[in-house]
């Protein structure tokens, strides 16, 4: 009964998220979508509490720890994002987007995380394509919270230099390569040392791919690791078996890679300009 | 990765395929005024990843995953409250004028 309660509010939401995604496509309307996925996100928030009436026996013990945990997770996270919301500047809005969106790819890599440990526990029965999926997301995931903290801290100030190196795109390369070597060792030996390794690559690779580019493009790379946790969020929504997660997620991530490429379009560059050039840099050639 | 239902990876695939038109399909052809309030209004909405990092906290048996989904649901709701406020007051510049309104 509570389980298809939960069901439904997922479902509410998501169809909740497009229409208010839809409306605030339009100045006319825009606050009033901002208000309906409001709605559609207190509704599934609440309605996931009723998970607790179907965990399995052996988290049952820990049934008390674990939602005092939540509900304190869920004050401090929400109150101070909200607190500081409320507080900053206007001028300085899209460094806090930058900082939230960073902090989604971050609860979707730890979602991840969790699901990968649950696996340390001996349950053979997960399918390959399911793992692969979960370590996927956990990838995008990090690289979108390391990646969005570098670029909020550029944007407020804080880290005024860009750092390029001839070969960087090669190096970038190189490291994605090997977080993808340490996914596989992660999912073919689960470990804390496996998995350890594997999210302190996929975090580095974030930093990497963002300290090159310049402060006012970051508007641009904001909106891609904001498509980027769209992905993640989506992929760890299968891993749930979540078909909210999975819609919201996956609409995100397709509006906001069309966003980026807009955005991208109306500074005159192309996406890969944006990411890969040495705007300015007379050691390597203009494009990459 | 646990119980509830055992979803088809083919489903999976067509709901990735409509979602991700419904969402090209709502963003294409909006005015260039609107693309930050938008950007941070669709990471809002990808802050529903609260929701599972709730699922897997609830479902934690080890200190270590009761850490990491503690971690999980502190920077989902971060992720979702800060959206919201911060693209409430982007769109609030909006001023919605009398009477238009949208088919």
């Amino acid at each position: 009964m509570i389980s298809i309660l939960v069901d439904v509010s997922g479902f509410a939401a998501a169809l909740l998220f497009i229409l208010g995604m839809k409306r605030m496509a339009s100045p006319a309307t825009a606050v009033h979508g901002i208000w309906l996925t409001g709605i559609g996100m207190v509704a599934a928030v609440v309605a996931s509490f009723g998970y607790l009436s179907a965990i399995p026996v052996e988290a049952r013990p820990h049934t008390l720890t674990n939602v005092a945990l939540a509900l304190t997770a869920l004050a401090l996270g929400g109150g101070w994002a909200w607190w500081r919301g409320r507080r900053v500047a206007v001028t300085a809005m899209p460094q806090m987007v930058a900082l939230y969106n960073g902090m989604g790819g971050g609860a979707a890599a730890a979602v991840a995380a969790v699901e990968l440990m649950a696996r340390d526990g001996g349950e053979a029965s997960v399918g390959v394509l399911l793992l692969v999926v979960t370590a996927l997301g956990a990838l995008i995931g990090s690289i979108s919270l390391s990646g969005s903290i570098v670029a909020w801290a550029k944007l407020d100030g804080r880290l005024e230099r860009t750092f390029r190196f001839r070969g960087q795109s090669a190096v970038n390369g190189s490291v994605l390569l090997l977080a993808l070597g340490a996914a596989a060792w992660a999912l073919a030996d689960p470990s804390q040392l496996s998995l350890a390794i594997f999210f302190a690559v996929a975090l580095l690779l974030g930093v990497l791919m963002t300290v090159p580019i310049g402060g006012a493009d970051m508007p641009v790379v904001i909106s891609l690791y904001n498509a980027f946790t769209g992905l993640a969020v989506a992929l760890e929504g299968y891993a749930l078996s979540n078909p909210a997660l999975m819609v919201a997620g996956m609409m995100v991530g397709s509006a906001g890679t069309l966003l980026t490429l807009l955005m991208a379009k109306a500074m005159n560059r192309s996406l890969a300009n944006v990411l890969f050039s040495r705007f300015g840099d007379p050691v390597a050639g203009s494009t990459a | 990765m646990n119980d509830a239902l055992d979803m088809g990876w083919l489903v999976a695939v067509y709901l990735f395929m409509l979602a991700a038109f419904t969402g090209y399909e709502v963003i294409s052809r909006v005015p260039s005024i609107l693309h930050t309030p938008l950007m941070s209004g669709s990471n809002f909405i990808h802050g529903i990843v609260v929701v599972g990092a709730l699922h897997a906290l609830f479902h934690a048996t080890t200190l270590a995953m009761q850490v990491v989904g503690f971690l999980g649901v502190a920077l989902g709701a971060a992720n979702a409250a800060g959206g919201y406020v911060v693209t409430e007051r982007m769109l609030a510049m909006f001023k919605p004028s009398a009477g238009r309104k949208e088919p």
